[in-house]
């Protein structure tokens, strides 16, 4: 979490997936991705819908553990970078009628930090509502999260996420469903980050925005399509490729694996130690 | 004060254990909407309870308790793996786990029942309960088994929290969520336990749900929600056991439960905000509102076509605008004139100036709307009208000036009437009218 052991791996990439393989009930699958993310940038996640982008993200953090293949965040396992770390996960992914208020959803973002069975102080309620100023909502900390707009809601899960104070922003849409006035607020907030040094990978939905708002896009479905600078990896090509088509091939193949574990036990282990399992 | 017989202090003490405990444990359960699983973990319990009779052959509480705690557990594990291992949904293996255990419970009971010995078991009231057999060393054990559940809730209670409200982020920070599930279900199985001579197994879960979802109705605050649940499920279960205490052959543990949806049924009515009531309320609010302004917007109107807002408009006239009846007239005239924007004189109304500027604000929101919706999304002029209706008793102040300011602050509407501005003389208005 220190600088100092930031600077120390300058060198590494910000992520490194090999060869990865996720799979699970009916959800969507990963095929063989190798992927080499690089650090200070903001890096759009972006394929159709079923392509496992959600997946990619979760299977980086350790919350879905693949059959194959390995991921690498600065160099070490997820488990160790976890402080490292930040999640914003999909809005419509809690209910947001949980008895409890905006700050005290952003005071989570510090249970990392807290530890065990220590409770957030004062002090660290303060730290909070600095992050929730951040993204413009402190006059609403006191709100039940319910009664807040989707953007408002969103600027919450992001103002939770600031409060890790981390290298490494995962978000899952964080443009889904917001206003126009939160959308260039996020984005004014993930330019900040990057001023900062920071690393943020946002699955993206938006196409139209992908070459304004980031400079490094990886575009999925179900298996890498392709990555790197939008200025080159961006191209009309690509993106027919990404978009284009049906594969009913690769998901043949995926009901025809699924299948085989079922029948065969042996294959439900995973193959190969992942160096960084992560629940 | 009460005068209590020996079992009725007995009753008295576990019903409110018992309450309290349901109560807290019951918001997780009710948070993370698995309420049924407390159902099957009591129906789970009974084969335990069972075992441990048959194996003991003692009535002493400690075999039975651990015979219906590990029972549970086995039940509450099968659901966890059936749901892991399985494309079946939790609600199916809850539904499985609750019937079969059950089932194997009963099969136990009636063989139970038809040994020589069985007769005297008393392990029928594990099925409805029976509270009057509550013992000093039963309620010890559920002392100690309350003290020991709620001191893991405080010990554990940010992390429970996590738990229910953002699993995978929980997950993400490092904490070992399922095992923290497994924590939660284990307290849930002991709470059951706790229960099951009170209430019995069939009931248990209505300590478990019902005051947990009173009282989400009175609070934004998961803290004050479980001091509230308890509070629901102690009080509930303190007069359940008086009642019965006090009536003859009224059972502790259904009363309890009829007492505590009474609690959740009031609560779902009357509660601020969440009540149904209120949003009832609310609803009669907003139609008042509307009458309101739309009589405003009337006499605007009216005043408007003569040039003349200072000459006083006769009932009659009023009705004719929107076909409204001669009572309903009165009676938002009179709300209106309570709030000092009109003059009322027997059927002759006129608008004072705060009810100008209340008018003004209406129709400058009608307008603007429907500009915005003719010049903007490019919609015919004669189609906005009814949109505008609505909106213009919806929109914001913020919005409208955004909307003003978007238009390039207009003059006049798709229909050639002018935008009343705020702050210029009714007079300034009238010039641009005519």
């Amino acid at each position: 979490m220190s600088p100092k052991n930031a600077t120390a791996v300058d060198r590494e990439p910000a992520v490194e997936v090999h060869d990865l393989t996720v799979a699970y009930h009916t959800q969507p699958v990963l095929w063989d991705i190798d992927l080499t993310l690089p650090e200070g940038q903001l890096i759009a996640i972006v394929g159709p819908n079923g392509a496992g982008k959600s997946t990619l993200l979760k299977t980086i953090l350790g919350l879905v553990q693949p059959i194959s293949g390995w991921v690498r965040i600065c160099g070490a396992s997820y488990r160790q970078r976890r402080s490292w770390v930040a999640y914003v996960p999909q809005r419509e992914s809690v209910d947001w009628d949980f008895p409890t208020s905006a700050l005290d959803v952003v005071t989570m973002g510090l249970y990392g930090r807290l530890g065990w069975f220590r409770r957030p102080v004062a002090r660290h309620r303060t730290l909070a509502m600095e992050c929730l100023e951040k993204v413009g909502i402190g006059h609403l900390s006191t709100r039940q999260i319910s009664q807040l707009s989707g953007g408002q809601q969103q600027r919450v899960f992001l103002a939770r996420a600031l409060a890790q104070e981390a290298q490494l922003y995962f978000m899952d849409e964080p443009f889904a469903g917001v206003d126009a006035t939160t959308e260039r607020a996020i984005l004014g907030l993930l330019q900040e980050l990057r001023a900062t040094g920071k690393t943020v990978v946002a699955v993206h939905h938006d196409l139209h925005t992908v070459a304004e708002y980031f400079d490094h896009v990886v575009l999925l479905n179900m298996r890498l399509v392709a990555a790197g600078p939008v200025a080159t990896t961006f191209t009309q090509e690509n993106l027919q490729r990404t978009y284009g088509g049906k594969l009913t091939v690769l998901t043949q193949a995926t009901e025809d694996l699924l299948r085989a574990r079922a029948e065969n036990p042996a294959l439900q282990q995973p193959a190969g130690p992942p160096p960084g399992e992560g629940s | 004060m009460l005068e209590l017989s020996f079992t009725a202090r007995n009753v008295l003490m576990g019903a409110s254990l018992l309450g309290v405990l349901g109560g807290i444990m019951g918001c997780f359960a009710f948070l993370r909407r698995q309420s049924l699983l407390g159902d099957a973990l009591a129906h789970a319990a009974l084969p335990g309870v069972c075992l441990g009779f048959l194996l003991t052959g003692a009535k002493t509480p400690l075999p039975l308790f651990a015979g219906a705690l590990v029972a549970g557990l086995i039940g509450s594990l099968t659901i966890l793996l059936i749901v892991r291992f399985s494309r079946l949904k939790e609600d199916t293996a809850i539904g499985m786990v609750l019937s079969v255990f059950f089932g194997i419970g009963i099969v136990l009971l009636t063989y139970i029942q038809k040994l020589p010995e069985g007769n005297q078991s008393g392990l029928d009231k594990y099925l409805f309960g029976q509270a009057a057999t509550l013992m000093p060393r039963d309620i010890r054990l559920m002392s100690v088994l309350t003290v020991l559940v709620l001191g893991t809730v405080a010990l554990f209670y940010k992390e429970l929290k996590l738990l229910c409200f953002d699993r995978e982020y929980g997950a993400s920070l490092g904490y070992p969520m399922r095992r923290l599930e497994v924590l939660l279900t284990l307290l849930l199985v002991v709470v059951v336990v706790v229960g099951l001579q009170t209430v019995g197994v069939i009931l248990i879960v209505a300590t478990l749900v019902m005051p947990a979802a009173a009282a989400r109705q009175w609070t934004e605050s998961l803290g004050v929600m479980l001091l509230l649940s308890g509070f629901f499920g102690g009080a509930a279960g303190a007069a359940g056991a008086l009642a019965s205490s006090q009536i003859a052959k009224l059972p502790t543990g259904p009363v309890i439960v009829l007492i505590s949806s009474a609690v959740l049924i009031a609560s779902l009515l009357f509660a601020p905000r969440r009540g149904l009531l209120w949003s009832r309320l609310e609803d009669v609010r907003m139609v008042r509102r509307i009458l309101s302004e739309n009589l405003l917007k009337d006499l605007y109107v009216l005043g408007e076509r003569r040039g003349d807002w200072r000459e006083p408009v006769g009932a009659p006239e009023l009705m004719g605008m929107r076909g409204q009846a001669y009572g309903q007239l009165r009676r938002v005239a009179k709300r209106l004139r309570r709030d000092g924007l009109l003059d009322l004189q027997a059927d002759v109304l006129r608008l004072t100036d705060g009810g100008m500027d209340a008018a003004k604000r209406i129709v400058r929101k009608h307008r603007l709307w429907e500009l915005y919706l003719t010049r903007q999304l490019e919609l015919a002029a004669d189609h906005v009208h009814r949109d505008a209706d609505a909106m213009e008793h919806t929109l914001s102040e913020e919005a409208v000036s955004l909307l003003d300011e978007k238009l390039g602050y207009p003059r006049v509407d798709p229909h050639g009437q002018p935008i009343p501005r705020l702050g210029a003389a009714g007079a300034g208005a009238m010039g641009a009218a005519t």
